[in-house]
C-alpha cells in the first residue's frame, strides 16, 4: 500500500471524527438551548366530526367499540386543541445544519386510521410506514415540494415502507385513496424544533439557542397562527395559541 | 470544458424556443399558457389536461414520485393517452417538434432543474410465458385478490370496486378506476407490458398506487405481479371492438328471446357502437360515462328482440355516489359557467334506441339527435327506475309516449358494472301512427342514447350515438339453396360439350 493512499485513509478516518464530533457538539447545543412551550386553546362550539362508515372493512370496524369518527378537529376535555403542529418557521442562524436523527418516525396505519394523524419529520429522516390492518392500503404523499408518491401496502407489513423527503414543507397531506376518510398531515422541516399537540394540548420546542423566532402553530381546519418569541440562554419562555370555531 | 457547457446551454435554450412555439400552437388551448393544466379548453374535459407545473405523470417508467424520462413525455406525445382527449401526435408533429416540445415541458417545473436528480426506467424484466393458460389466469387472479385491485376496480375488474364512487385525483376532480374490460382505454396502453409498468410504476396523481415495494418486501414475486398484468389482460377482447354499420338480425325458430340470460344470444353476432357525450345542443354533457353500447339482434316471424349490453359502475341511483356527481359538476363548466352546478341528484340509468317513425325510402334520415318537429323520431326507453316505454319525441326536449307506454317489452339485469337489457316488440303493432313498422330484408336506421345517472347524467347530459342500421333477415327462400345447385349443374354440362367438341376429330 503506498504512502498516498494511506494519507488518504487517515484524512478520511480524521475528517469522519471531526464530522461526528460536530454533530455531536450540535445535539449537545441542542439539548443545552432555552424552551418554548405552551399550549394551543380553542375556544367557541366544538364541531362534530363526522362518523366513518366502515361497513365495507370489517376487520377494521371490529377495532371499534363504538362507530369511529375522522379527526378533523380534536378538542380535549381542558378545553385545548388537538393535533396542532407547532413548529420555528423562521429565525434560526442562516446556514445552520442539524444531524438527522437515526431514528426513523413511525406512521402506522391501524383500523384504517392513520396514527399518528399529525406528525412532524427532519428532511431527510426515514418515514416508516407501517400497515397493521390485514387489507389493502395505498399510501400517498400530495407532496409539492418533494417529489409526492404513491404505494399500496396489501396486507400486515412484515417491513414497513420507507420514504425520505429532500425538502422542507408543511404540510404534506397523506392519504389513502381506498378508504377515502384516511387522511394525515406531515411536516417537513430542516431541523428539530417542532412539536405535535396531544391530549393535553400543550406543545415544547426545546433546545433553541439564543434568538428571536416566528413560531407558528398549524391546524387542518382552522389554519396557522404565528408568534414572534425571544430567548436568551436556557431560560423556558410560554407562548400559547388560540384557535376559535368557525 | 466552459464552452461545451455553454454550447449545452444554448442547445437547450434553442430546444425550448423552439419548442415554446410548438407548445403555444398545439398545446396551449387545453395545458395553457403557462402549463397549469388550465387552457381555454380544460374545463369543457374530464379528466383534465395534465397540469406540468407540479411535474407529476400518471405514465412513467420510472418509480412512484420520480420524474418521467425524456422517453415517457415523448410516447404520451407520440401516442397520445387513450381513454382521454389527449391525442397522439407523431403523425402530426415533426420528429424535431415532438422533442423540442418535451423540452418545454420541462421548464414548467424547477424539479427538471434539479440536475442532482436522475430518473431512470425500473428493471421490469420480461413477460413470463403461457400468460393465457388456465394456470398464468390462475395465479394472476389470486394476487388481482391478494393486493386487492378489487377495493376500485371491482370483482370482475369493471371498475366498480366498493371504492370506486369515493375516487379523486390530486387535485380533487373524480376519477374512475379504469374498466379493466375496456383495456383499449387504458391511459398507458393496453398490452401485457403496458399493464405491468403501470402496476409498478403507480398512475403518479390518481389514486393508483405503485406495488414495487411489495417486491422489495416479498410479498410476491416479479413472476406473480407480472400474472397479474396477465389476468388483467385477459379481462379485455384480444382486439379492441371494431364498428360495424349494420346489425344483422337473423330469424331464429325457436322462441324470442327475452331474457338478458337466453342461451340465445350465445350464437348470436355482437356489434359495437361508441357512444360520446351529446355536445351540439345545451345542456351539453363533456363527460359520459358510457363509452359503448353493445348490441345483438335476433327476430322471429313476428318479434323482434334487441339484446343492448354495456359497462357501468354503478347500478343508479345508488346515494353513494352523490359526491362524484358533485364532484362531476365542480370540476366541468359546460354551459353552466355563468351559473352554480346543479345540484346532485339520485337519476337512474337509461337507455334510448331510435329509429325513424317510418323506414326511409332513401338514405334521407330523421336528424340524429332524436329528430324534430318535421321530422320525428320513434324510441324504446328504458330506465332503471321504471321499465321501458315506446313513443315519439321531436327534438331533445320533446317525448311523447305512445298509448300505455306502447308496446315495447324489457328485461334488465345488473351484474358486476354491467347492463344487460333485452327490448322486445312485435313487428307490426296497432298503433301505426306512433309506431314503427319493422320489416325484414330493410336496412333500418337506428341509434343509441345511455345515461349514468350516479354519474350526474339526465336530461341532455348523456352519451350519444350516430345512425347505425338495423337489418332483419328475410326467411330464405328454397331458391337461395337449387339455384347454385342448378347453375354448377349447367356450368359442367357446358364444359363437357366444349370438351367434347373439341375432341371430335374434323
Amino acid at each position: 500500500m503506498n504512502r498516498r493512499l494511506l494519507g488518504m485513509i487517515g484524512g478520511a478516518v480524521v475528517l469522519a471524527v471531526v464530522a461526528s464530533s460536530a454533530a455531536r457538539q450540535t445535539a449537545e447545543a441542542v439539548q443545552a438551548g432555552a424552551t418554548i412551550s405552551g399550549k394551543v386553546k380553542f375556544t367557541g362550539v366544538r364541531p362534530t366530526n363526522p362518523k366513518i362508515d366502515m361497513s365495507e372493512e370489517a376487520a377494521c370496524k371490529a377495532k371499534y367499540p363504538t362507530a369511529p369518527t375522522e379527526e378533523t378537529v380534536i378538542v380535549n376535555a381542558n378545553g385545548t386543541l388537538s393535533n396542532v403542529f407547532v413548529y420555528v418557521k423562521a429565525g434560526l442562524p442562516a446556514g445552520a445544519t442539524y444531524p438527522v436523527p437515526a431514528t426513523p418516525v413511525t406512521l402506522d396505519q391501524n383500523g384504517c386510521r392513520y396514527h399518528p394523524h399529525v406528525l412532524g419529520i427532519q428532511v431527510g429522516q426515514s418515514l416508516n410506514i407501517k400497515n397493521s390492518d390485514p387489507l389493502l392500503h395505498n399510501i400517498k404523499a400530495k407532496a409539492v415540494k418533494n417529489r409526492p408518491f404513491n404505494v399500496s401496502q396489501p396486507n400486515v407489513s412484515a417491513t414497513p415502507t420507507v420514504r425520505t423527503f429532500n425538502a422542507p414543507e408543511v404540510m404534506i397531506p397523506l392519504e389513502c385513496n381506498v378508504h377515502g376518510w384516511m387522511n394525515a398531515w406531515l411536516g417537513v422541516l430542516p431541523h428539530p424544533f417542532f412539536a405535535v399537540t396531544g391530549a393535553d394540548g400543550s406543545f415544547s420546542i426545546k433546545g433553541l439557542p439564543p434568538g428571536t423566532y416566528t413560531i407558528e402553530a398549524w391546524h387542518e381546519k382552522y389554519g396557522t397562527q404565528t408568534a414572534t418569541v425571544t430567548v436568551a440562554g436556557a431560560a423556558p419562555k410560554t407562548q400559547d395559541f388560540t384557535f376559535a370555531a368557525h | 470544458m466552459i464552452s461545451s457547457l455553454l454550447a449545452l446551454v444554448l442547445l437547450t435554450v434553442q430546444d425550448t424556443t423552439a419548442g415554446k412555439a410548438v407548445y403555444a400552437k398545439w398545446c396551449a388551448g387545453c395545458h395553457g399558457d403557462g402549463g397549469a393544466g388550465d387552457g381555454e379548453a380544460a374545463r369543457y374535459m374530464l379528466p383534465h389536461p395534465r397540469d406540468f407545473t407540479g411535474a407529476i405523470y400518471q405514465i412513467r417508467s420510472t418509480a412512484s414520485g420520480e420524474l418521467p424520462t425524456d422517453a415517457d413525455l415523448l410516447r404520451a406525445v407520440d401516442q397520445g393517452l387513450p381513454g382521454t382527449a389527449m391525442p397522439g401526435w407523431k403523425t402530426r408533429l415533426s420528429d424535431r417538434e415532438r422533442r423540442d416540445v418535451v423540452s418545454y415541458l420541462k421548464t414548467f417545473s424547477t424539479f427538471f432543474a434539479d440536475t442532482s436528480v436522475h430518473s431512470k426506467p425500473l428493471d421490469f424484466g420480461r413477460a413470463p410465458g403461457g400468460g393465457s393458460g388456465a394456470e398464468a389466469l390462475r395465479v394472476g387472479r389470486q394476487f388481482y385478490d391478494s393486493i386487492g385491485c378489487r377495493k376500485c376496480h371491482g370483482d370482475l375488474g369493471r371498475g366498480d370496486g366498493p371504492s370506486a364512487p369515493t375516487l379523486k385525483d390530486d387535485a380533487g376532480r373524480p376519477i374512475f378506476a379504469a374498466d379493466l374490460a375496456q383495456n383499449w382505454r387504458f391511459n398507458g396502453g393496453g398490452t401485457v407490458e403496458d399493464i405491468y409498468h403501470r402496476l409498478r410504476t403507480g398512475l403518479d396523481g390518481t389514486p393508483m398506487p405503485s406495488f414495487s415495494d411489495l417486491l422489495d418486501q416479498k410479498f410476491l414475486t416479479g413472476e406473480q405481479l407480472w400474472r397479474v398484468a396477465q389476468y388483467v389482460r385477459s379481462l379485455s377482447p384480444v382486439d379492441a371492438p371494431a364498428v360495424r354499420d349494420v346489425i344483422r338480425a337473423p330469424q331464429v325458430t325457436g322462441p324470442l328471446p327475452r331474457s338478458p340470460g337466453d342461451s340465445a344470444w350465445g350464437r348470436v353476432d355482437t356489434y359495437w357502437f361508441p357512444l360520446v357525450g351529446q355536445v351540439i345542443k345545451k345542456t351539453r354533457w363533456f363527460a359520459p360515462a358510457v363509452s359503448g353500447v353493445s348490441v345483438q339482434a335476433v327476430h322471429t316471424r313476428d318479434s323482434l328482440a334487441l339484446r343492448v349490453v354495456w359497462d357501468d359502475r354503478s347500478q343508479s341511483p345508488d346515494s353513494s355516489w352523490l359526491t362524484h356527481i358533485g364532484r362531476v359538476f365542480a370540476a366541468l363548466a359546460g354551459d353552466d359557467s355563468a351559473s352554480a352546478p346543479p345540484e346532485p341528484g339520485l337519476w337512474p340509468d337509461q337507455l334510448a334506441v331510435q329509429f325513424p317513425l317510418t323506414i326511409p325510402q332513401g338514405m334521407e334520415r330523421p336528424y340524429f339527435l332524436m329528430g324534430n318537429a318535421t321530422a320525428p323520431v320513434y324510441q324504446w326507453r328504458w330506465s332503471s327506475q321504471g321499465g321501458a316505454v315506446a313513443g315519439v319525441a321531436r327534438g331533445l326536449d320533446r317525448f311523447d309516449p305512445a298509448a300505455g307506454g306502447g308496446t315495447v317489452g324489457a328485461q334488465a339485469v345488473y351484474d358486476h358494472g354491467q347492463w344487460r337489457v333485452v327490448l322486445a316488440r312485435a313487428l307490426a303493432t296497432a298503433d301505426t301512427a306512433h309506431e314503427l313498422q319493422v320489416r325484414t330484408g330493410r336496412a333500418i336506421p337506428v341509434a343509441f342514447f345511455a345515461w349514468d345517472g350516479s354519474n350526474g347524467e339526465h336530461g341532455t347530459r348523456m352519451a350519444v350515438s350516430t345512425w347505425y342500421f338495423l337489418a332483419l333477415d328475410e326467411p330464405t327462400p328454397a331458391r337461395v339453396f337449387i339455384s347454385p345447385v342448378i347453375a354448377m349443374a349447367l356450368t359442367l354440362a357446358l364444359g363437357m360439350l366444349m370438351v367434347w367438341r373439341a375432341q371430335r376429330p374434323k
